[in-house]
């Protein structure tokens, strides 16, 4: 609590100026002075971070090399063995090839899907209100009532989707009772949900490039489809790499939807490595093991937010 | 394909490629809207037939005779008065808690020079981006420790503040002019009165986009309320829907009615607001 009494400003009116007041120096006394007080106006967020943020990081690192049932009192101490076991653990890996089906399968498609929707909403046309409330629906409903009305749709013999594609003469698939379809038919309710909140991000990317610089391209005779590929997407990388890289980390993450659809099923086949981790900490309470697992999640995030940071700067060189 | 310049220029005389260009541009919009609908539209249809007859073939889009009752059974099936008060309580105490927290710090740390104030704002950036899945298991044995489990505490208090929070606030105060506060600040105003009468009333859209987030965070949150509840008058919407799901795994038409009932507040609130949720994702490309 100290503060630089001795950078007075001389025109500010104080009656005590040869020894200020316990509480004027806590304030600081004139702009520009050291302001103590502000400890007092982050304390409560401080303790907030150190209870619920910093202390459970530190707790999860200490688990990670313990052996702990929260069933039972003893936790002794193992080393890098949760980590070792995670190495040769085949059902852990398979989560982990999982989980990358679901993100390469779901991101790309959802950003080109919701990337068209975009520009084709970017022109001034009749109703463009009623369409983007249409496509927000799904972000703004809860996950756990859109998988139920999703795994109704899928339903093998009297879903709609199989019923829709009876027509078409296609035997639709058994979908999340399909050990082959499964992933698919998540892939495609995520990919439903995010569309309409990826659209949002690109209409105001699409609404910041510069009027100019395609008024400066029609002058000098470029025709639309040009235009596109020579002004539009090139000032939406920003927005395209910024979307991409955070779905995949929200895909990285994804687990409601798992658990409601398929609680990893059949055979595994959904098992993404947040339900994984989920399984073993609240199922078959291995909290250590769990949490090894968590920081390795963690390293990939940390990774792809790495690469992330490096590209933006070089994006923000660009431009 | 000739739409796709992202222009707003649009020509009054009707050109043979601006026609092609209407079909393209109304043909996928009206794909993709329709796919964005019918699930909802099937839901309302699944939710008024008689539990029989959803396994007719082929199926009715439109049920012969609208059976109002499942909505009474699902009523009598579960608590979803209780479940919605319990979420409004949970989301609007973390919501209120968040504006209050996290605006103080921001002003702090946008406006209050203190020594280290560089080097805590780092540490709370730094925390953003550890994933929850590393602090679910252990702030689920501290709460098991304090013995929350099945409190409301266990469901507000983890949330009371974050660092988004704070990021967001004080990116805000940054913006606003600095002259109203240092007239205020001369006058012997005191830096409560400053954050309270001056910064908080100019920060209104902050605040809202801020709010709105929590609000869609919290309400929508599973995996967290699902650990820590056990009891039915604990559970919010979507927990209690989940196990309502559970109990009536083939009942088709109270599954989408109950589904129904939890969407419904939601997109209510989703409707007189959409203006807020649409600033609030291109400012802040984030959902919180």
């Amino acid at each position: 609590m100290e503060s630089t009494s001795q950078s007075y400003v001389p025109s500010v009116p104080s009656t005590k100026l040869a020894k200020p007041s316990f509480w004027k120096k806590l304030r600081g006394h004139a702009v520009g002075d050291d302001k103590p007080i502000g400890y007092l106006f982050i304390l409560p967020a401080l303790i907030h971070l150190a209870v619920f943020t910093l202390i459970p990081i530190l707790f999860s690192l200490y688990l990670s090399f313990h052996k702990w049932s929260i069933l039972k009192p003893a936790k002794p101490f193992v080393g890098l063995k949760n980590y070792i076991k995670m190495y040769h653990d085949t059902d852990f890996w398979r989560a982990m090839v999982n989980t990358f089906y679901f993100v390469f399968g779901s991101v790309p498609t959802g950003i080109a899907v919701s990337l068209l929707v975009a520009i084709v909403l970017n022109r001034k046309l009749r109703g463009v209100y009623w369409f983007r409330a249409f496509f927000f629906l799904p972000v703004v409903s809860s996950t756990v009532a859109i998988a139920m009305v999703w795994q109704w749709i899928l339903q093998p013999e009297f879903g709609l989707l199989n019923y829709l594609l009876g027509f078409a003469g296609i035997e639709g698939p058994k979908w999340l009772m399909d050990p082959k379809w499964a992933m698919f038919a998540v892939i495609i309710v995520t990919v439903w949900k995010g569309i309409g909140y990826q659209m949002i991000i690109f209409l105001a990317g699409l609404q910041g490039i510069p009027e100019h610089l395609y008024e400066a391209a029609r002058i000098d005779g470029a025709n639309k489809w040009r235009i596109f590929w020579s002004v539009t997407l090139p000032l939406l990388m920003p927005t395209v790499f910024f979307l991409t890289v955070t779905t995949i980390i929200g895909s990285f993450q994804a687990f409601t939807v798992i658990y409601m659809l398929t609680e990893g099923g059949p055979v595994g086949s959904t098992d993404v490595v947040v339900y994984h981790i989920y399984e073993q900490a609240f199922r078959v309470f291995n909290m250590g093991y769990a949490s090894a697992q968590s920081w390795l999640l963690f390293l990939i995030i940390f990774v792809i937010t790495i690469i992330q940071v490096k590209f933006m700067k070089k994006f923000n060189y660009e431009h | 394909m000739a739409t796709m310049t992202g222009t707003a220029n649009h020509s009054k005389t009707a050109k043979p490629g601006q026609l092609l260009a209407d079909i393209f541009t109304y043909g996928v919009l009206g794909i993709v809207s329709l796919s964005m609908l019918v699930p909802f539209l099937w839901m309302i249809s699944t939710s008024l037939k008689p539990e029989y007859s959803v396994f007719e073939f082929p199926p009715q889009f439109i049920p012969s005779s609208w059976l109002f009752e499942n909505y009474v059974s699902i009523f009598k099936a579960a608590p979803f008065m209780r479940f919605l008060y319990n979420t409004l309580f949970v989301t609007m105490s973390v919501v209120i808690g968040q504006v209050l927290f996290c605006s103080l710090a921001a002003y702090a740390f946008a406006r209050l020079p203190f020594k280290g104030s560089n080097a805590i704002f780092v540490l709370f950036l730094a925390t953003m981006m550890i994933p929850s899945q590393v602090t679910t298991i252990p702030t689920y044995i501290m709460i098991y420790k304090f013995h929350w489990l099945d409190s409301y505490a266990a469901q507000i208090i983890p949330f009371l503040s974050s660092a988004y929070g704070i990021f967001l606030l004080k990116q805000f105060f940054h913006s606003l002019p600095k002259e109203t506060e240092d007239a205020a600040r001369i006058d012997g105003c005191s830096e409560f009165r400053i954050y309270w009468n001056i910064i908080l009333p100019l920060s209104q859209p902050a605040i809202a986009t801020l709010s709105v987030f929590t609000f869609m965070g919290v309400w929508t949150d599973f995996l967290w309320p699902m650990l820590v509840t056990n009891t039915v008058e604990m559970r919010t919407l979507e927990v209690g829907l989940s196990v309502f799901r559970n109990q009536y795994t083939t009942n088709w038409p109270l599954q989408m009615g109950a589904s129904l009932l939890v969407i419904f507040p939601v997109l209510l609130v989703f409707l007189f607001t959409q203006r807020y949720f649409v600033q609030g994702i291109s400012l802040t490309g984030m959902k919180g």
